[in-house]
């Protein structure tokens, strides 16, 4: 369960960014934004190897005392990245993993809306449901 | 002609239908169809129809211009109180009911420009009862009511009146009561019936939807017709062709009862695109409101069929863009539209979806709001068309529409309570469904599949013929002098053998493909000439057949061997060694040898014509396909050309079955998954002939020292 999930351009700036209301948004925009920088750090290391080589997935970006940061980035270097609690502890990698197969998945059909035009915000009803299903509920 | 008075509700209802039938805008109607429609809705005798064309002047002019309309309008209304049709009593009948227009089949209450209640209140077209209001008319009901106990009037739109049942009226001119029957519950308000001594003539119900729709009149009932000629019909469910006081003039659109339109003359034209306002406010009520009838279908065919003429092709995702831009929508609307309705996510329109998506497109421009999720009646029946579109193009059309029937019986089910709320769950399960509805039937087919296999291991069944044989005639011509002249060829290590058939590629033994390795290996000064060719045909396709010595075990029973057979009969799988693949995707193990399979050879497989697989046979095998050898070779060469001949005549006419392209899907994951294993057997071969090789060589190394000493 996410506290703020983001999907980031390739040019770094937000296509996507939802986080539960009720805390400060502007934090985690802000560690959104920091965290791209480690997730570039990643890419460039790993892409010193081949291309292919480099996992989707990259994990850990870094943590706070309040909360994690992941992240993954797609062959387009388009990134998500799933803000956690750092109290739930419970949430196991494979349980990030899933997340992000499911963003990429529900990103690659919007991706595939003849309407949708690369670069716009995502305004999808499908996709916010599906960032809905895996946020933190909000009661 | 002479002037006319028209009471307020006659006035509005009249003028919508004007608006309705006057596409053009001109103002003037001509004997277009929908004034035909409209006339033959009103279910009156052609001869009366003629008549009143006559007297209302449009005869003499020609088209209906509006004066025309009205009068017509109101003969009609004569004609079905039974009255006869005189100019005179155009303005003197009082209370004359307005024309009934019967559209539809029972479901009727809808269809009362009630249909279109809010359509956001249900996201479908509710049937609920449009309860017309009779604005200003409400005294009258009032005073009718009384008279007629069964009729309700609601003063109120909302609560659906139900006419519990059709009592007939008793006068010809009393009384329309409409019965709603609502199949669901919604039902029309009643009129009131038109009592003869009402004051006023009968009165419309209005809906007061925001969105004038005006629906045509229900069907009557069989028994309902009103005719000049009979008294009225008793219990009739009558439908008034109602209009919201509003209506816009775009929107005087009849709308289709969705279920019930379908086989009833229906006013309503499914329309040129131009006619955005087609309402499908067919709220069959109480079924689905989404359904999209046959014209609308049709309509919906003809559109798609201009974008790409072959119904079973797909609209790329660029195309169905710049279709749908032109509705004039808001892109994210669109952008929603695409999501609901492009079910498998390829980023391309079916037939089916694109359907759906003009469906919605047309819902949404007349005022619909978009569902969450596509409705079921609007979900393309497709299943598992992705797989067999990636199998097979010929396939695909057929697939596409064989599918359907497939799929839906499945889908039904499990779509249950869909009306309204169409949980995430069902198009997850639609999905799943579907999905398990293909692993289930793939598994069935496998399955059938190895138990058609006979095990008889006496099948002669020559090798499977290579289909697609690319070696050339010399080649093939070559191939088959080796393999009568030699014996055996074992791949592995027998040395000696190896040299002697250095000359001759074993054919028992061999793959086509290893003999012609063998040779390239093996005599290449003598056959010098021929490996470039070997090479070139080697290098030319994949690996071409063998001539099969013989069936002896072939272990890779190639595709060709699948391929005969599931082209012919789905038998014979397992049968010879050499067909060693049954169609079922793991590979059966190898089977024994097996005498000549000509015959089925020719049987010539599948749609596709996977490239020929050599076979393999083992050093076993090898002395015991030797003597069998002779007289299969040619055999197998003209096998093998045989199958190549036939090869590109298989009829890719898969036809529209559906069978046979599940068959053919069959047959090609068969033959991937056999040509699969023959490559690897194949790169096993030839390691092993490298390893021979070699180990010639330092023979010969050390040998020669001694031949100079």
């Amino acid at each position: 369960m996410a506290v703020c999930i983001a999907v980031i351009a390739k040019e770094n700036y937000p296509l996507y960014i939802r986080s539960v209301p009720t805390q400060n948004e502007l934090k985690f925009h802000y560690t959104v934004h920091t965290s791209l920088d480690v997730v570039e750090e990643k890419i460039s290391a790993a892409g010193k190897a081949m291309a292919d080589q480099r996992e989707l997935y990259l994990g850990l970006l870094y943590p706070t005392e309040d909360y994690k940061v992941y992240g993954y980035v797609t062959n387009s270097k388009v990134k998500f990245v799933i803000v956690v609690d750092s109290s739930n502890t419970s949430l196991r990698d494979n349980e990030i993993r899933s997340m992000f197969r499911k963003l990429h998945n529900s990103f690659t059909d919007v991706m595939c809306n003849p309407f949708y035009n690369p670069g716009d915000p995502v305004q999808s009803k499908v996709f916010e449901g599906m960032v809905s299903g895996m946020m933190v509920q909000v009661s | 002609m002479e002037s006319l008075t028209l009471s307020d509700g006659e006035q509005r209802y009249y003028s919508d239908l004007f608006v309705y039938c006057d596409t053009d805008n001109t103002k003037k109607v001509a004997s277009n169809g929908r004034v035909l429609d409209l006339f033959r809705a009103a279910q009156l005798p052609s001869e009366v129809v003629l008549q009143i064309t006559e007297l209302c002047g449009a005869t003499r002019l020609g088209h209906f211009g509006r004066s025309q309309f009205y009068i017509a309008l109101k003969l009609i209304a004569i004609a079905q109180s039974g009255l006869p049709l005189r100019v005179e009593s155009l303005n003197s009948v009082k209370d004359l009911p307005l024309p009934r227009f019967v559209v539809g089949k029972n479901e009727a209450e809808a269809r009362h420009a009630a249909l279109y209640q809010e359509a956001d209140s249900q996201g479908i077209y509710p049937g609920a009862g449009v309860i017309p209001r009779p604005p200003g008319r409400g005294l009258q009901n009032k005073k009718v009511t009384p008279v007629v106990p069964p009729c309700m009037v609601q003063p109120d739109s909302t609560s659906p009146v139900v006419s519990p049942h059709q009592s007939p009226p008793t006068s010809p001119h009393s009384w329309r009561k409409h019965k709603r029957q609502a199949s669901g519950g919604s039902s029309a308000a009643d009129r009131p019936p038109a009592v003869a001594t009402a004051p006023a003539g009968v009165w419309t119900q209005f809906r007061e939807a925001p969105t004038g729709i005006c629906t045509p009149a229900l069907p009557v009932p069989g028994d309902g017709m009103w005719s000049a000629h009979s008294p009225p019909p008793p219990p009739v469910q009558e439908t008034w062709v109602s209009f919201t006081a509003d209506t816009p003039p775009s929107s005087a659109i009849p709308a289709m009862h969705p279920s019930s339109v379908q086989e009833s003359t229906t006013v309503r034209t499914v329309a040129s695109a131009a006619t955005t306002n087609e309402i499908q406010r067919q709220s069959s009520a109480y079924d689905d409101p989404w359904r999209i009838t046959d014209e609308q279908r049709q309509y919906y065919i003809n559109q798609f069929k201009t974008i790409q003429p072959d119904l079973n092709g797909f609209i790329p995702g660029s195309a169905a863009k710049e279709f749908f831009t032109k509705s004039k929508l808001p892109i994210l609307e669109l952008s929603h539209i695409w999501e609901l309705s492009d079910f498998d996510k390829d980023g391309a329109l079916t037939l089916d979806e694109f359907c759906a998506a003009f469906h919605l497109v047309v819902a949404r421009k007349n005022g619909y709001d978009l569902p969450e999720k596509l409705p079921e009646s609007l979900m393309p029946k497709l299943i598992d068309l992705d797989d067999s579109a990636e199998v097979s193009e010929a396939a695909v059309d057929v697939g596409y529409s064989g599918s359907p029937v497939e799929v839906t019986p499945n889908k039904s089910p499990s779509m249950p309570s869909l009306n309204q709320t169409w949980p995430e769950m069902n198009q997850a399960n639609e999905q799943w469904e579907t999905f398990s509805e293909r692993s289930s039937s793939s598994q069935t087919l496998t399955q059938f599949d190895s138990n058609i296999a006979p095990a008889d291991p006496d099948t002669a069944i020559v090798h499977p013929v290579p289909i697609r044989m690319t070696p050339s005639k010399i080649h093939m011509q070559e191939m088959e002098l080796k393999r009568t002249g030699s014996g055996k060829t074992p791949a592995l290590s027998e040395s000696q053998t190896f040299t002697i058939g250095m000359m001759f590629v074993p054919h028992d033994y061999s793959l086509p493909v290893h003999s012609n390795l063998l040779h390239l290996l093996t005599v290449p000064r003598s056959h010098s000439g021929t490996s470039p060719e070997a090479l070139k045909v080697v290098g030319a396709a994949p690996p071409p057949p063998p001539p099969r010595p013989h069936p002896s075990h072939s272990r890779s029973s190639s595709l060709d061997m699948n391929r005969s057979f599931a082209a012919g009969a789905v038998a014979g799988q397992p049968q010879p060694g050499a067909i060693a693949y049954p169609p079922a995707v793991p590979p059966r193990p190898l089977f024994p040898p097996h005498g000549p399979w000509a015959p089925q050879a020719k049987g010539a497989s599948g749609p596709l014509a996977p490239p020929p697989k050599p076979v393999r046979r083992r050093l076993k095998s090898e002395d015991e396909l030797r003597p069998e050898d002779e007289p299969h070779g040619p055999q197998r060469s003209n096998l093998i050309a045989a199958v190549l001949a036939t090869q590109p005549s298989i009829p890719r006419s898969i036809g529209k079955d559906k069978k046979a392209i599940q068959a053919s899907i069959r047959r090609n994951k068969e033959t991937n998954t056999v040509l699969a294993r023959l490559n690897s057997e194949l790169q096993q071969q030839l390691k092993d002939l490298l390893e021979e090789r070699i180990s010639l060589e330092v023979q010969l190394e050390q040998l020669r020292p001694f031949s100079h000493l």
